[in-house]
């Protein structure tokens, strides 16, 4: 078992709408393990769709992803829905929480689905995890009475409930102040360090970018540095 | 993992409260209206049949009066080969009397498709008053059979019809036979048969069918008196009445009957048709009104679950973003339904239940029909089960469409709209 976390082998990525366009073209690289990688680029260079793809969420493309050794690019979708429950955690631009739940229970969502140890222990868990982001005290509060940077490390806990292997992030910190940006980083950060958990982050934050271990810049589609 | 789905289901369900509940009284209305207007509708049908049928015997075995088939002509052998037309044949004198009816009855007891067998004496008969003669019927029946198997006992409105039994030459008068004799229950009326013997008979009570053609015309007396008032023997029996574990086979029966006691039989549908395409007709329009309800809830249904799945795309695609599975989703859509659908369903039988024992408080009072007090209801537990699996069934299928839709939603298409 190599420590490659994640692979991509000339993958292609094509829109039809309204002409064909190719938006990513032969994308090759690879996440080791415990890597802190972000990637950055221009407005509509093609890095959230590669991310798309690289979460499995977006199956239309050419070429193979293997995530932790195993080819994505066979599996069918409710394959593909266990893989992600288990192995990507993520954090988006905005927060999505489940505004109906407690902040708790969008924590727990993941790991009940998962089924892996009991909704006690679970629960368990998850307030350790809210704790160490310092929200343990909103626990029981719908999701939707948080304020911006709080929901932020909520959605990060829920990423974090299943101990993926690789989390990924579209723009984690781009709708926060640099307080809470700077916040989020640090817990990124910590979770590589302690947990030798990969991380693949998009962001338009040059500032973030240079701090992590690898920073691939695209172009036009194109992986340019 | 299902419970897991189904606690995500009743969350999205709480959240959304007063639409839930908007669409579970879709539900309730819907069945509640079909239990009762079902109901109701059986409970009249039953009512308006029973007038007839029970006091109809499932099938009745009887001498008709009949031109012989078998004329002498055919029989001569000098004309076998010939076309015989005989104009103007008249019945002879043939016995109304069932031949060997003792053997009969004995006969039907055995069969095990038969539930009771009471024979019958009918006998025309002339009531006196005064200096006129009123032409009338008098039926001879078994009083202990009449009252088990043929509900004589909601038609007796004054007296006692055991007594028929207990007194010798009594009588029970139509209502209508009373009336025009100004008799009361007690006084003596005198009868004349047809063959012009006359006796006195007591009368121990009133009966009232609410049929107006046979209360001013008939009565009702026992066996005996009316074989005495005819100058036969014990035997003698015009009718056997039969009544049938299952009321659908009575036409069939009827024919093996007619052909194995060599009597006329006559089927109870045969001879009520009219009532049978009535009580269809009636049934249609019950169902085809309650199934208009459940379908326009359905609709309702339809409509709460597919603005609830808009509302909440950004939920179905961080479910799906997490981990949860197309089928999960489509499942935790199709509980919610299903959950309104129950609950919805359970209310609409209770209140059913309420609505149709309100109405069965209703007074209904009519000459015709001495025995009913209130509107009719049948309770019948088939149509709640039938309310019941109606209620999951529409909802289930309202919920089907708009949780396929959300299974199909593409997580990436909203994460990236924002």
């Amino acid at each position: 078992m190599s420590d490659i976390i994640l692979e991509t082998r000339s993958i292609n990525k094509y829109f039809h709408d309204p002409v064909t366009f190719q938006v990513l073209n032969d994308i090759n690289f690879t996440i080791r393990k415990g890597e802190f990688v972000s990637i950055t680029g221009k407005s509509g260079c093609g890095k959230s769709t590669l991310l798309y793809i690289l979460s499995t969420m977006d199956t239309d493309y050419e070429g193979e992803l293997y995530i932790d050794g195993e080819s994505m690019t066979k599996l069918p979708h409710n394959g593909l829905a266990k893989v992600r429950n288990e192995k990507i955690g993520f954090v988006f631009q905005f927060h999505y929480l489940l505004p109906e739940f407690t902040v708790l229970q969008n924590v727990m969502l993941p790991a009940l689905k998962l089924g892996k140890f009991e909704p006690a222990a679970i629960e368990e868990r998850a307030m350790s995890l809210l704790r160490r982001l310092d929200i343990g005290d909103q626990a029981k509060k719908g999701a939707n009475r948080l304020s911006g940077g709080q929901k932020q490390r909520v959605a990060i806990a829920r990423a974090l409930i299943n101990d993926p292997v690789l989390i990924m992030g579209d723009e984690p910190t781009g709708n926060l102040d640099s307080k809470n940006s700077k916040i989020v980083f640090d817990i990124f950060k910590e979770l590589v360090a302690e947990k030798k958990q990969s991380l693949l982050i998009v962001t338009h934050d040059e500032d973030f970018a240079r701090t992590t271990d690898r920073n691939i810049v695209m172009d036009d589609g194109r992986m340019v540095k | 993992m299902n419970t897991l789905n189904l606690s995500i289901s009743k969350t999205l369900l709480m959240a959304r409260l007063k639409q839930s509940v908007i669409a579970a009284a879709g539900v309730t209305f819907g069945i509640a209206m079909f239990i009762t207007l079902v109901s109701f509708m059986t409970g009249l049908n039953k009512m308006l049949d029973s007038l007839i049928l029970n006091r109809t015997p499932h099938i009745r075995l009887y001498n008709a009066i009949n031109p012989n088939a078998d004329q002498p002509v055919n029989r001569s052998t000098e004309f076998k080969n010939a076309v015989n037309i005989v104009r103007s044949i008249k019945p002879s004198d043939s016995r109304t009397e069932i031949y060997n009816s003792t053997a009969i009855i004995h006969s039907l007891k055995n069969d095990s498709r038969v539930v009771a067998v009471a024979p019958k004496v009918a006998s025309q008969v002339f009531y006196n008053i005064g200096v006129i003669d009123l032409n009338g019927l008098v039926n001879g029946i078994d009083v202990s059979q009449e009252m088990k198997y043929f509900s004589f006992a909601d038609y007796i409105i004054k007296g006692d019809a055991y007594d028929l039994n207990r007194i010798s030459n009594s009588v029970i008068l139509g209502k209508g036979v009373a009336d025009k004799m100004m008799s009361q229950v007690g006084d003596v009326i005198h009868v004349t048969s047809a063959k012009g013997d006359q006796l006195s008979l007591k009368v121990v009570g009133i009966f009232q069918l609410g049929l107006a053609t046979v209360d001013d015309v008939q009565s009702y007396a026992s066996l005996e008196t009316t074989q005495k008032l005819l100058g036969k023997p014990k035997s003698y029996y015009t009718d056997i009445q039969v009544k049938l574990t299952n009321i659908d086979d009575a036409p069939a029966v009827a024919k093996e009957y007619a052909l194995r006691y060599r009597t006329d039989a006559e089927d109870v549908q045969t001879a009520n048709a009219q009532f049978e395409s009535g009580t269809k007709v009636r049934n249609i329009i019950t169902y085809a009104v309650s199934i208009t309800l459940l379908i326009v809830a359905g609709f309702g249904i339809y409509n709460i679950l597919n603005m609830m799945i808009y509302e909440k795309m950004d939920a179905i695609a961080i479910l799906k973003a997490t981990g949860f599975s197309s089928s999960d989703v489509k499942n935790i859509f199709i509980n919610l339904s299903m959950i309104i659908g129950f609950i919805g369903g359970v209310a609409g039988l209770l209140t059913g239940m309420l609505l149709t024992m309100l109405i069965d408080q209703i007074p209904f009072k009519t000459a015709a029909l001495p025995a009913i007090s209130t509107y009719p209801i049948n309770y019948d537990f088939t149509y709640y089960i039938i309310g019941a699996l109606f209620a999951m069934a529409t909802t289930y299928i309202a919920g089907y469409f708009p949780a396929k839709k959300a299974a199909r939603i593409d997580p990436v298409v909203i994460i990236r709209g924002k």
